[in-house]
């Protein structure tokens, strides 16, 4: 007892001595400093993660619950890992969505609308970033605007244009001779807008080039001048050759939403050919029908599977494009 | 004869035609895509609209005001839904604000796993699916049909949270801190998931703001021996000062097009075809949110600090 007594006054004295010690000072900002670095390293390490399982829960939920069989959901011990895991809900909603032909027709869709926007949204933003014009500054406004109102108070009379389509040539049918088209439940609504630079999100994306190209540096185009070359060829074979992180950011934003979009879907009435969103509205019933489950919890398994299979391709592409995608959302900036 | 006319243009003219030329498919679709439906959406509130099933052409009956008188005065459920969407939109703009702030502060500093960490981060924008949680709400929709295992157990996880939420209350209400602020730090949490989710693009456009700063300004601080804590007041959020405006338009927009008011204004227009009616609500909602936006770019502009 008296040992430890005298060892713990020798350390007392040892540890007062460092403390008033002046010569000291140094070691002791230092163990300050370090304990306040890991505090913070411990703090910052728990918000982070919480934040990302926060995020990832859904995630992980559905593509644990797709792999699930019939007798997990009832069991209590489960939870995340399936005890009998099974390809069964996946192949069943595979056959039910006709994943491959949906999916590339959808995809085909998705890019055709992503290369328009691309070409269209960097041209309206190199003409608005390099050149000088009359109401300039006006003609910028209204692209903010265009960001800015929400599509929903223009969505009725979108709707009836597109319902009553202005075409040149006549149509002749029983009820006499139109100029005017329904164009509602074919794609044709989408490649139009698009086309004239009012497709999915496209004020977003002529901002986005426009921003890209005014951070890119005169001299190269006036290199490009004085050598001869045209305008055409110093937007498309200069600028937008320098412009690879808009592109990718621009391109993955276009695909991904366009992809996901129901807005459009719902307005235009497309084909759930190629909307895989509208697809897979109908996929639980298709199956409760076709297979007599009634079970609504057995449902949902295959509902989550037909989700994974969905934002598979979306998540694939993420995947590979992340880094530099974020890295050009960054630099391009949507900031203003 | 074209040298003539080449003559004639200066480099500044022909640049200015040039620019015109690039812009010109945007320009033909702004003008007929949005002038010409804003000036329908008008038109379309003040009128009746009767549509004609087969020919699909349709015929305007003036009525004046009537549609917004009627939204505001007779109309069953638009009152309590406008109320409830501006309420959830003012109070999710601070606190998605303030979170895109602080998260983006904390993914500046260089730590093994950035890269990782903002992939997650930004995911929400990626899966922000109307799709998915559409198919959802069908599928859930068609499951309750003639079964109520699902409410059943809905109805049990709601009960359990509202019993931890009250139970919370009561711990904190016995702390003695008041009932109001309690609950508001409740719905916070609960509504974390949501908060987290709307704000992956903000995040990002903070970290650009951060990154953007130049370093000289926090060498100065360092030099003049200002504390981590003065540097954040004095350097980082006044030089971020103006892209909280871009966030805040950003986090009003993104909010109305998800909001309920959305969804109403569908419904009214391809459920019950009233379709002057419909345009009446988004339109006093665009007009709503494009006031309020307007309100807070003046208020925020006053203490925003402009660099350059």
């Amino acid at each position: 007892m008296a040992g430890i007594k005298e060892k713990y006054l020798q350390l007392k004295t040892k540890v007062e001595t460092v403390v008033n010690e002046p010569q000291f000072d140094n070691e002791k900002s230092r163990a300050v400093t370090i304990a306040k670095k890991l505090i913070f390293g411990i703090f910052k390490i728990v918000i982070l993660v919480g934040i990302c399982y926060v995020v990832l829960s859904p995630v992980i939920g559905m593509v644990s619950h797709s792999f699930f069989s019939d007798a997990d959901v009832y069991n209590p011990m489960v939870y995340i890992i399936p005890q009998n895991p099974t390809m069964d809900k996946m192949s069943m909603s595979y056959k039910t969505l006709d994943y491959l032909p949906h999916v590339s027709t959808a995809l085909v869709f998705d890019l055709s609308l992503l290369l328009i926007q691309l070409i269209i949204c960097s041209m309206v933003g190199y003409g608005f970033a390099r050149f000088k014009f009359p109401g300039k500054n006006f003609l910028f406004a209204c692209v903010v605007i265009m960001i800015v109102l929400p599509l929903n108070s223009i969505m009725l009379p979108l709707y009836m244009t597109f319902r009553n389509f202005p075409i040149p040539f006549p149509v002749i049918s029983a009820t006499g001779v139109k100029f005017t088209k329904n164009l509602l439940t074919t794609p044709w609504p989408m490649y139009i807008m698009t086309i004239f630079g009012c497709g999915l999100r496209s004020g977003l994306f002529i901002y986005i080039f426009n921003q890209f190209f005014r951070g890119l540096p005169k001299e190269i185009e006036e290199a490009a001048f004085v050598d001869g070359a045209s305008m055409w060829y110093t937007y498309s074979r200069i600028m937008l050759v320098n412009s690879m992180p808009a592109v990718i950011t621009v391109a993955v934003f276009s695909m991904v939403w366009q992809y996901n979009d129901m807005f459009y879907t719902k307005l235009f009435i497309l084909s759930d050919k190629i909307s895989m969103g509208k697809n897979i509205g109908g996929l639980t019933s298709t199956i409760a029908n076709a297979e007599q489950i009634t079970n609504p919890a057995i449902l949902q398994l295959y509902l989550d599977a037909g989700i994974v299979l969905v934002i598979l391709p979306v998540i694939i592409l993420y995947v590979i494009l992340q880094s530099r995608f974020i890295e050009g959302v960054e630099r391009s900036g949507i900031v203003g | 004869m074209i040298n003539k006319k080449n003559k004639k243009l200066t480099l500044a003219g022909r640049r200015a035609l040039f620019g015109l030329a690039f812009i010109s498919p945007w320009l033909l679709g702004f003008i007929f895509f949005y002038v010409r439906s804003l000036i329908m959406a008008i038109q379309f509130s003040l009128s009746e609209v009767s549509v004609d099933p087969v020919s699909g052409g349709y015929v305007l009956d003036w009525v004046g005001i009537k549609n917004f008188t009627y939204e505001f005065t007779a109309h069953a459920t638009f009152k309590q839904i406008f109320a409830s969407s501006m309420r959830e939109m003012l109070i999710n703009v601070p606190l998605v604000t303030f979170f895109s702030l602080f998260m983006a502060i904390l993914l500046n500093k260089k730590f093994r796993g950035r890269t990782l960490v903002r992939a997650i981060l930004f995911l929400p924008v990626i899966l922000n699916s109307e799709a998915i949680s559409e198919a959802i709400s069908l599928a859930q929709q068609s499951m309750l049909g003639g079964l109520n295992a699902t409410s059943a157990a809905i109805a049990e996880t709601l009960n359990s949270s509202t019993a931890n939420a009250a139970m919370y209350t009561d711990i904190f209400e016995n702390f003695g801190l008041p009932r109001a602020v309690t609950e508001y730090i409740i719905s916070m949490a609960n509504g974390v998931n949501q908060i987290i989710s709307l704000s992956g693009v903000q995040i990002v456009i903070f970290i650009a703001a951060l990154q953007s700063i130049p370093s000289s300004l926090y060498e100065v601080a360092k030099i003049e021996g200002a504390t981590a804590y003065e540097t954040f007041w004095k350097v980082t959020l006044p030089m971020v000062t103006p892209h909280i405006i871009t966030n805040v338009v950003y986090t009003v927009v993104d909010a109305f097009v998800s909001s309920d008011i959305a969804e109403l204004a569908y419904t009214t227009a391809f459920k019950e075809q009233t379709y002057g009616l419909s345009n009446a609500m988004s339109l006093t909602m665009t007009f709503v949110v494009c006031s309020v936006l307007f309100l807070i770019c003046y208020i925020l502009n006053k203490f925003t600090f402009y660099y350059n």
